[in-house]
């Protein structure tokens, strides 16, 4: 493993993203960030703007409106970069799956690395859902396509 | 100069300006992020955190907005780290060495002081971002309201050492006749200099420029990999040199001998402790109120300091 890949999993920036959640899952990643699961003993920290993140945190169900911004934002973060689905909604499109204005989830729209279940799921799940996370890429590396080169046509 | 001489000031500035002025750096911050998290009753960061954020950002992609001043942007980060390497470089020089420093040296501190601040203004208008606009002129309001209480704080000593300009003598005068600490003036002089360091640091109440929550990173919000390393290393180097230069000037310096080495240091988490209380204490302040704060009340502290260092009180 790289010194680099070390060094992202060590201290991985998130960026927390809504595609037009219910806002429940929103708050139980805001629960992570709160002193009691005290996620900034893994390095990990709330990043203010999106080039500044490592991982991409998604919550909420894909609608026609807001994955063309999801797309955008996908673009403008520095690689390597990882993308983490939260919820029900933004992965199989939950309550909404017969709704016409959802029509994909969100794997259909971005490369994403782990998925974590629940409507909302706890804080725990999603720590554990990120501790996953890192022994998958310790194991197998980053993908290569996320390493260099970005994608911009994925529809 | 002969060939010896600038090899030995090519040793000052590597090993003593960079690389000690870095590791030392890295360490108050990972002490500042350490204790803000026992105050909030958690863990905190392991030890090698900073160091892996500034390996990690250095590894990863750098993009240049589109629109953006390529040269000033990519060139801001790279200023702001040169100018706090030339300033601890030469604080340790008068440190460790004061026949090797020059007259007017406090002058130029000061001058290279105020460069970091201005290259965070110039990185966030070359980013061609509105959001790090309104960061950029909020830096630029509070350069303007804190370095006059500086520079007045600052001529406090200079008055108590005979007008003298440079550092070296002012370490002498305090090696003869006590810290400055000590007299009332001092005192005084002292705590506006902590407040302005706070507001030189970016730090919580003056971190408007930088607001997060508010402008999401402000003049730094288009930076990402190896720009933001550079400001990042070049903030944390500034946590050690500002405590320096106050211990300089204020606290008779850093003895590296014996048992001067563990006093030094005392003085400096003394300084570094302080920081981070007034960080975890203070809500942020609206940028008019930092001004006024800045103008008024800390600017008459100041003037009182200077009047009561000519009755040499
Ligand atoms: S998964 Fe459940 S909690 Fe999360 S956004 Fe969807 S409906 Fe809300």
């Amino acid at each position: 493993m790289s010194v680099k890949i070390k060094a992202l999993l060590k201290s991985p920036w998130v960026f927390h993203l809504s595609t037009g959640s219910c806002n429940n899952c929103d708050i139980e990643v805001l629960d992570c960030l709160t002193p009691r699961f005290d996620i900034e003993r893994f390095g990990m920290q709330l990043a203010g703007s999106i080039k500044h993140a490592d991982i991409l945190l998604v919550t909420g169900s894909g609608n026609r409106k807001s994955m063309e911004r999801v797309k955008r934002i996908y673009q403008q973060i520095s690689k390597p970069c990882l993308v983490v689905a939260i919820g029900e909604c933004s992965l199989s499109r939950g309550m909404f799956i017969h709704s016409y204005n959802c029509p994909v989830p969100v794997d259909k729209v971005l490369p994403v690395d782990v998925y974590i279940p629940g409507c909302p799921p706890k804080p725990e799940a999603i720590i554990a859902g990120i501790t996953k996370l890192i022994q998958k890429v310790e194991r197998e590396g980053l993908a290569g396509k996320k390493t260099g080169e970005r994608e911009n046509e994925q529809d | 100069m002969g060939l010896g001489e600038s090899v030995s000031y090519i040793y000052y500035l590597l090993i003593y300006g960079f690389l000690l002025t870095a590791v030392l750096g890295l360490a108050a911050s990972w002490i500042d992020r350490k204790v803000t998290a026992r105050v909030q009753y958690r863990v905190g960061p392991p030890l090698l955190q900073p160091v892996y954020d500034i390996i990690k950002l250095l590894g990863k992609e750098t993009l240049l907005p589109s629109g953006s001043s390529r040269l000033l942007f990519l060139g801001a980060p790279l200023l702001s780290l040169g100018s706090v390497v030339l300033v601890s470089t030469i604080l340790w020089m008068n440190n460790l060495d004061p026949s090797k420093t020059f007259i007017g040296d406090i002058i130029v501190v000061i001058y290279f002081l105020t460069v970091p601040s201005l290259s965070l203004i110039m990185g966030g208008f070359a980013s061609g971002n509105p959001l790090s606009a309104i960061g950029s002129s909020r830096e630029a309001k509070l350069v303007l309201s804190y370095e006059l209480p500086f520079i007045l704080a600052i001529l406090v000593p200079v008055i108590h050492s005979e007008f003298s300009i440079r550092l070296g003598n002012i370490l002498a005068a305090q090696a003869g006749q006590g810290v400055f600490v000590g007299s009332l003036s001092g005192v005084l002089a002292l705590i506006v200099v902590v407040i302005c360091m706070q507001a030189k640091l970016g730090l919580v109440p003056f971190d408007a420029a930088e607001a997060e929550t508010e402008i999401t990173g402000g003049c730094l919000l288009e930076y990402s990999g190896a720009g933001l390393a550079l400001f990042k290393l070049s903030k944390y180097m500034l946590l050690f040199v500002l405590p320096f230069f106050i211990i300089i000037l204020f606290m008779g310096g850093i003895r590296l001998d014996g048992i001067h080495l563990v006093w030094g240091l005392l003085k400096y988490l003394g300084l570094v402790a302080l920081v981070t209380v007034i960080r975890n204490t203070n809500p942020r302040v609206r940028i008019d109120q930092a001004v006024r704060f800045f103008w008024g009340p800390v600017t008459a502290i100041a003037i009182v300091a200077v009047v009561l260092a000519f009755m040499g009180i």
